[in-house]
């Protein structure tokens, strides 16, 4: 990728052997690194994704045994949650973001941040033996007792895996929030900071807090399995409900770890592509750490049918509803930025607006599953795999590509091509509505999650969902291919070629190693555009 | 900001301003990693916890087979440890070689003191057939719930071994490094941070010594 | 209770597409509005008003406080199983379903019950966590291993209904499912008289009580070594170190399995444990033998195990 020759010396042109790219410390080049590795988990996930989507086009468990289409959705789950959302923004834009936005030369502890790459990589190493030697049928969740006593697969291969990789996430929170508390330029107040800064700042305290939990409830699991310590199987006087609770105290603010850096790719392409400051800046910034904190205490409403006690169900319902309004007040403050901007539409903003779409109706339907009531039959169904889509691929995917489009030139100093990122834009949404909107439908009708073969009546909705799930394939491959294309024969790009605020575009692209020649002073509010 | 007598600096790292600023992220680094330390053991004792409370009989009866000499023994050495740890951060401060590399030497031989007797105690529970599994034997009421207490202890006192033994392979390398003279009043960053490490591990069995030793010892027969 | 849920549902479908169509409204009408005219255009200073975060925060935290309390209030009138409703014993296992009625009838993967009747559904598992999941009733729970857990529901129409497992459970979780007949009394008298029972679960769980020698130790009266079972069900039992615990399914489960996990005051930890010597479906029939033995004796004397049942906590006596 670093072909031609550039006018001018920057991180990319630094060094060309595959030593200068593996012992890298500068952050952007780890950016890169965790691109392609993220990039690769992103397809490996999406051949299983298409595996299942094959298998239920028809009623009949018929394409794949049992155990074989068990393993493929506990794969894509695991792969998709813990190798590629999780890691997606933060580790990637985040990565070559946050010292650029705040004017430092580097992430804190730059020899920890490659650290956590390789931390990834040999967490991501384990999953993959495990998939080789027969992979692993508990589904991403992994619920005791089944995964303690019960399974023959490679349960233990995968836990330590991802209690491996956890360390990633743990090392790259770390090294943000330091980064973040002492690094910023001289001028760069707390206010001045982009949203893009603000989100990963409620992220990273999520990585720090959340991410050893899981640890060490994983570690619990292994114990039980490997070594036989009883600690959630009933047989060895355990209880499995604990584990369930110990998980989602981690794996619900995972949510957030994935939606909240998606939510500040979206305030900085929203103000880039109206022109405008971001309508109550502040409520914005507040409202991540608002998430980050109440998102800490909703757990239990992935438990409303687990026999749980119905006071506990009552208090996890009344959270889970006040976690619900920062993000609708983000919602209402991106749409009201809108209002007086100067508006254009390049492909990041198409992004934007399928953004607002999936996520309003991603948080919209998450009030269902917060109604005791009403979570009792949707559950454990389709409607909640729907649910969790609109936020996670609706939401996360959509800010990852956009953000991808927005920064590209930036990143490569190559302009990508416009018209065709419009069209897969377009594709990805049509795509992704038609994958997972009736999956809301054979949800609410009765078809529970994880089902290998299902009955007849089910078979219509199935259809349409794997038919939007070619669709949605189609709109995946355009990107990677002519993003690919463009980095060979796209054009070189401006320092600025959006016309946008930020102190990542006043260097040029790409970026020198050191980022700034000298170091910047701030002196003026963030998305400082009308004159 | 950038003080310009601190840039040529041989430790200051290019991407900071300056010494201080390098000291205060490391510090600060630090003390978020033991926030996620604290959250670590937090699971085991939230586990512990609950099954404490809904198995509190069969908890007391389980600890009682602790040997609470040893554990207590052992509480003795670590608080002595952290002592020699404290004294080693004070001769880096003061620049004095000599004595940091004997304060560092003698936090490792307390550490090793420790890791021994915790062997000692381990080997006694395996002779008493105080291994969860299939050989295990108990004789108080509630064998089952015993059993889930002695997986906790030994996870829970396991994890702490672990974190012990990684804390003296630091310990090791500041030994080395101070030897060679790499710290001085001026530039001590590792020893402080590393401390601080060490003193965590510390806490985390001040906690441990308690729960899982001294359940039962406040008065024969009561339970709250 | 299905109408119930499906109106709070469909509200819920009009808030979502009420708030979809508004914000997706505003965003086309803002974007056309407001598209670029010009290369270097820039938006105009506009950066917040109070007024407009306070009514966006408050208008939606109503919203959801409303929905909160109706949907709350259905919830609990779903979680709690009317006093007279009919028992149905429920155990899962990998990859099946069987329903012991208590007049001894007992099926696999299907469930017969009569229409307009208030059907309570005791269940536990096996194995692995289970989740028996009726979509037409729009009931669901999960069934857990090494303990009891309930739901209920009261059919209104006849009619064939598919029940499924929901919680994901192994190689063919998605084979453990099957029907929930509904049927009209008569055709439901004759479905019991045509099925062939062999004897109600009291009743064979009366043998197996005394097969497994319990009897020996459990008598009618206060002579046995171990508390007599009489009129023991949902009653307060005082336990060694003072505590009390109402001796629900869980307890006797608990007792039978573990019992000296909570010892009867006055008795000495002589009972052997049952666990892995009794399957959960014989664990049911004895519990619904002990269920069945209502009589409290008149002349008891010495150590009474059995004790009126007020609350649990304030049966136990003073002890330091």
């Amino acid at each position: 990728m670093e072909t031609a020759p550039t006018l001018h010396a920057n991180y990319l042109t630094d060094g060309f052997g595959l030593k200068s790219w593996l012992l890298t410390k500068d952050h952007k080049r780890i950016a890169i690194l965790y691109l392609i590795s993220v990039s690769a988990f992103f397809v490996l996930g999406a051949v299983f994704a298409g595996l299942i989507r094959l298998e239920l086009l028809t009623p009949a468990g018929d394409l794949v045994e049992s155990d074989v289409y068990n393993k493929a959705f506990t794969m894509h789950g695991v792969v998709m949650v813990f190798f590629f959302l999780i890691p997606a923004i933060p580790a990637v834009l985040g990565n070559f973001l946050v010292p650029l936005q705040i004017g430092a030369r580097d992430l804190a502890f730059p020899r920890i941040n490659l650290l956590s790459w390789y931390v990834y990589v040999f967490g991501g190493i384990f999953t993959l033996v495990a998939l080789v030697m027969g992979g692993v049928d508990t589904g991403w969740t992994f619920y005791t007792p089944y995964s303690s006593a019960f399974s023959n697969s490679n349960v233990a291969l995968v836990v330590v895996g991802i209690f491996i990789n956890g360390f990633s996430s743990i090392l790259t929170g770390l090294n943000f929030v330091v980064t973040i508390h002492k690094m910023r330029a001289p001028g760069m107040t707390w206010f001045r900071l982009p949203l893009f800064i603000w989100a990963h700042y409620a992220t990273a305290l999520i990585m720090i807090l959340g991410t050893p939990v899981v640890a060490i409830t994983l570690v619990m699991v292994g114990a039980e399995r490997v070594l036989g310590l009883g600690i959630f199987d009933p047989k060895l006087g355990g209880d499995p409900v604990l584990f369930q609770h110990l998980f989602w105290f981690y794996s619900h603010p995972a949510v957030y770890i994935m939606i909240l850096p998606a939510m500040g790719v979206m305030s900085e392409l929203v103000a880039a592509f109206s022109r405008k400051a971001i309508f109550g800046y502040q409520v914005v910034a507040y409202s991540s750490l608002g998430i980050a904190a109440v998102g800490f205490l909703v757990w239990g409403h992935h438990m409303f049918v687990s026999s749980q006690s119905v006071y506990a169900a009552m208090a996890f319902s009344l959270l889970s509803y006040l976690v619900a309004i920062p993000s609708a007040i983000k919602v209402f403050n991106w749409t009201a930025t809108l209002y007086k901007g100067s508006i254009s539409f390049e492909a990041p903003m198409i992004y934007v607006f399928g953004f607002i779409g999936l996520f309003l109706i991603g948080g919209l339907t998450g009030l269902f599953l917060a109604a005791l009531a009403v979570d009792v039959h949707v559950t454990d169904t389709y409607f909640v795999v729907a649910h969790f889509h609109y936020i996670m691929v609706g939401g996360t995917i959509m800010m990852y590509l956009g953000g991808v489009h927005y920064w590209w030139p930036k990143i490569f100093g190559r302009t990508y091509p416009e018209g065709l990122a419009k069209v897969a834009a377009v594709v990805i949404f049509v795509g992704f509505n038609l994958t997972f909107f009736p999956q809301f439908i054979v949800g609410y009708l009765g078809m529970p999650r994880r089902y290998h073969a299902y009955p007849p009546e089910f078979q219509l909705w199935n259809i349409l969902s794997s038919a939007g799930a070619a669709l949605l394939a189609i709109g995946y491959a355009l990107p990677s291919t002519y993003l690919l294309w463009s980095l060979v024969k796209g054009k070189p790009a401006a320092p600025n070629p959006w016309g946008a605020k930020g102190l990542e575009w006043e260097t040029p692209s790409p970026p020198p190693t050191h980022n700034f020649t000298a170091t910047p002073v701030v002196n003026e509010p963030p998305y400082h555009y009308a004159k | 900001m950038a003080a310009a007598h601190d840039i040529h600096h041989p430790y200051l790292q290019h991407h900071f301003n300056d010494l201080e600023q390098q000291f205060e992220a490391s510090a600060l680094g630090m003390w978020v990693f033991l926030v996620t330390e604290i959250l670590f053991f937090g699971g085991l004792f939230t586990a512990y916890m609950v099954y404490r409370m809904q198995y509190a009989q069969a908890f007391a009866e389980a600890s009682g087979h602790l040997d609470i000499v040893l554990g207590g023994v052992n509480t003795g050495v670590l608080i002595g440890s952290s002592l020699t740890m404290a004294m080693a951060v004070w001769a880096a401060q003061q620049g004095r070689r000599r004595a940091q590399v004997t304060y560092l030497l003698a936090t490792i031989g307390l550490g090793a003191a420790f890791l021994g007797i915790k062997v000692v105690e381990y080997s006694h529970k395996f002779e008493d057939g105080l291994i969860p599994g299939a050989n295990f034997r108990f004789d108080g009421l509630d064998p089952i719930h015993a059993q889930l207490f002695y997986s906790l202890y030994f996870v829970m006192t396991g994890l702490h071994a672990l974190h012990m033994i990684v804390g003296i392979g630091i310990m090791a390398v500041l030994t080395w490094m101070a030897w060679r003279g790499r710290f001085t009043s001026g530039y001590h960053t590792p020893v402080e941070v590393s401390g601080l490490y060490w003193h965590f591990v510390d806490i985390v069995w001040i906690f441990l010594f308690p729960l899982l030793y001294l359940i039962d010892r406040h008065g024969p027969g009561t339970m709250h | 209770m299905a109408t119930r849920v499906d109106a709070l549902y469909f509200f819920l479908v009009a808030i979502t597409a009420f708030f979809t169509i508004l914000i997706s409204a505003a965003v086309i009408y803002f974007a056309i509005k407001y598209r670029r005219k010009a290369r270097e255009e820039a938006g105009e200073s506009v950066h917040g008003a109070m007024w407009l975060e306070a009514t966006w925060t408050i208008i939606p935290l109503l919203i959801v406080l409303f929905i909160f309390g109706w949907s709350t209030t259905v919830f609990f009138s779903m979680a709690r199983p009317p006093a007279d409703s009919m028992d149905v014993y429920v155990v899962g296992k990998q990859w099946m379903w069987k329903f012991q009625h208590p007049d001894g009838h007992s099926e696999v993967n299907e469930l017969h019950v009569p229409v307009g009747v208030n059907i309570r559904l005791t269940m536990t598992s096996q194995d692995v966590i289970h989740d028996l999941y009726i979509p037409d009733f729009r009931v669901k729970a999960d069934v857990l291993p090494g303990r009891y857990t309930h739901m209920w529901f009261n059919a209104t129409k006849p009619g064939k209904y598919r029940l499924f497992c929901a919680e994901y459970c192994g190689t063919n979780h998605s084979g453990m499912g099957g029907w929930v007949r509904v049927m009209e009394p008569a055709d439901y008298q004759k479905w019991l008289a045509g099925a062939m029972g062999t004897g109600t679960m009291a009743q064979t769980g009366e043998k197996l009580f005394n097969d497994l020698a319990c009897s020996t130790c459990h008598k009618a009266d206060t002579t046995g070594r171990g508390p007599t079972l009489l009129g023991l069900f949902g009653k307060a039992v005082a336990l060694e170190g003072g505590r009390a615990v109402e001796a629900d399914e869980a307890y006797l489960r608990e007792s039978i399995v573990n019992p000296r996990a909570k010892m009867v005051r006055g008795f000495q930890p002589l009972m052997p444990t049952f666990q892995g010597l009794i399957t959960e479906e014989n664990l049911l029939l004895l519990i619904e033998y002990i269920k069945s033995l209502k009589a409290v004796p008149s002349n008891a004397t010495g150590i009474v195990a059995v004790e009126p049942a007020d609350t649990g906590t304030t049966a136990a006596p003073a002890k330091k």
